[in-house]
């Protein structure tokens, strides 16, 4: 196997399995919209990057995590549908980011990799940062994970029975926005969503509780991220897109089986 | 009864709440004290619901304060959403409200006190509305109470099986010393054994002891001759009436206020 590939791989499947149980709290608490609305103020964060001459990555976490806290204090008033406020903040960082990207004549962005994802120019430093944060967001995970599944179940019971719910829904927050700036590089703007949700969705059919359904949830994003690099490897077709296309169709097979109760 | 001094689970004293502007709650008085029931009747939209988030702690007073005994609180809400894509069992949801872990024999028994010991290996998305109702009425016992806070806790339990839950809740408060707290959806029916009853309507309207006249005859016909003990009809009289946003309209001499009325 070529080394770019091998990279790929690796760093994509650190990534699947942060999104499995992520993703399980994305679909368990409505929150696909949230993702995506993150995703598309992310491309924000590589123009911040690039004013400030980091690497990319570096604008899209720190934007990402800006975002899902400016989002976290409008939810709390209530006077704005939190719909309403992630429309708002999505298309609006959006297209900031792309009016400000053409006004940068000197510095060429290759556009379509940062929409729909370029795995196969990963590093062995990005492969390894993938890695690290899937480590650290993991284990925040399980510190955390009593207070998020009461959570996810109904914020007034969990508070009611002692929980720290702000600061779970914080952390939840927080965990989905670095997550969603890694699969940015994976599957890109437009399909990081897919990674949180889709794999989540393919894992409910077998998953009797909430701990199944992560751990499946991780297992489906794993053999998505192989099934698809092997397909785009293969047939040369565009990555990110057939990571997702791959995972979609474990999705539609998981429908065929019966659900377990 | 030995009339000694019960201990103060809850007070709420001279509490506002208001929502955008809106005042929802305007300087109410509530008192539960252990081993007593105190039941908030009043119409939609009078802030019952809001009352006991408030003593609940999940609404914060606008102005007045909230007292709350370090008891173990169970709490029954008076809707609750699972999704269907969450997978949680009636098992799983019972165990997580204690933070031992709990034996299968203790969460069959405080389901079957409810009638509800089939539903155990059943998903909660999946449960009807009064199987939903029991199973978070025993989710509440289980962690074994100081206070109790339902809202609507029969709300969808079909009829026979109302008069039930209510003789389990008084059993826990005039047998174990639990303080209840608890929304009743209905003005006219509320338990004999309520020994506090509080109008609400944004204001307390009035409050004390229910009279019981639990022995009409179409009560017995409705509820069989063994509820008769645990229903009867709260009859007070208003002596002023609401306009349609809930402000105070005087009736016929007006308001008299009484010693401890402070609105108006």
């Amino acid at each position: 196997m070529d080394e770019f590939l091998l990279r790929a791989v690796s760093a994509g499947i650190g990534l699947a399995l942060v999104a499995g149980p992520l993703g399980c709290f994305v679909v368990w608490r409505r929150m696909a919209y949230f993702g995506d609305a993150l995703a598309h103020a992310a491309l924000l964060g590589i123009v911040a990057g690039l004013l400030l001459g980091t690497a990319p990555i570096f604008g899209v976490v720190g934007v990402c995590v800006a975002a899902a806290l400016i989002l976290a204090g409008l939810q709390a008033d209530r006077r704005l549908s939190s719909d309403a406020v992630l429309g708002i903040l999505a298309h609006g960082a959006l297209a900031l980011g792309l009016v400000l990207l053409s006004g940068m004549e000197r510095v060429r962005v290759d556009l379509m990799g940062w929409l729909f994802g370029d795995i196969l120019a990963v590093s062995w430093a990005d492969a390894v940062l993938v890695w690290g944060g899937a480590v650290l967001v993991l284990a925040l995970l399980r510190l955390h994970w009593r207070a998020l599944v009461a959570m996810a179940v109904d914020e007034d019971l969990a508070r009611v029975e002692g929980h720290d719910v702000g600061r779970a829904r914080l952390v939840l927050m927080l965990l989905v926005a670095v997550a969603v700036a890694a699969a940015m590089k994976v599957v890109g703007v437009m399909l990081v969503t897919a990674m949180l949700v889709i794999p989540a969705a393919a894992a409910r059919r077998l998953a009797r509780t909430p701990e199944q359904m992560a751990v499946f949830a991780s297992a489906a994003g794993v053999a998505a991220v192989a099934a698809g690099l092997a397909g785009s490897w293969r047939y040369d077709t565009p990555s990110g897109p057939s990571i997702v296309v791959a995972a979609v169709a474990l999705f539609v097979l998981s429908r065929l089986l019966p659900q377990r109760n | 009864m030995i009339s000694e001094a019960k201990p103060i689970l809850l007070r709420v004293e001279g509490a506002s709440v208001a929502f955008g502007g809106q005042t929802v709650l305007d300087r109410v008085d509530l008192t539960v004290a252990s081993g007593r029931i105190v039941t908030v009747v009043g119409p939609n939209g009078a802030g019952k619901s809001t009352l006991l988030r408030l003593a609940l702690g999940l609404v914060v007073p606008a102005s007045g304060s909230v007292f709350r005994a370090p008891a173990v609180v169970g709490y029954v809400p008076q809707r609750l959403n699972v999704e269907r894509i969450l997978p949680l069992s009636v098992h799983r949801f019972l165990a997580m409200a204690v933070p031992e872990v709990v034996p299968s024999r203790r969460l069959d028994e405080a389901l079957g006190q409810l009638g509800a010991g089939h539903v155990l290996r059943r998903q909660v998305a999946e449960l009807s509305g009064g199987e939903l109702q029991r199973v978070l009425l025993a989710r509440a016992v289980l962690r074994r109470p100081g206070l109790l806070v339902l809202d609507e806790p029969v709300g969808g339990v079909d009829m026979a099986a109302q008069a039930e839950i209510y003789d389990l809740i008084a059993n826990l408060a005039h047998r174990d010393g639990v303080g209840v707290l608890m929304v009743s959806h209905d003005l006219h029916v509320v338990m004999a054994a309520t020994d506090d009853v509080v109008c609400l309507n944004r204001h307390v309207c009035c409050a004390g002891h229910p009279e019981a006249v639990g022995r009409h005859p179409e009560y017995l016909a409705l509820f069989g001759p063994k509820a008769a003990g645990s229903l009867a009809i709260y009859t007070h009289a208003h002596d002023h009436g609401h306009l349609a946003d809930g402000s105070v309209l005087p009736l016929g001499d007006g308001h008299q206020h009484g010693p401890d009325c402070r609105h108006g």
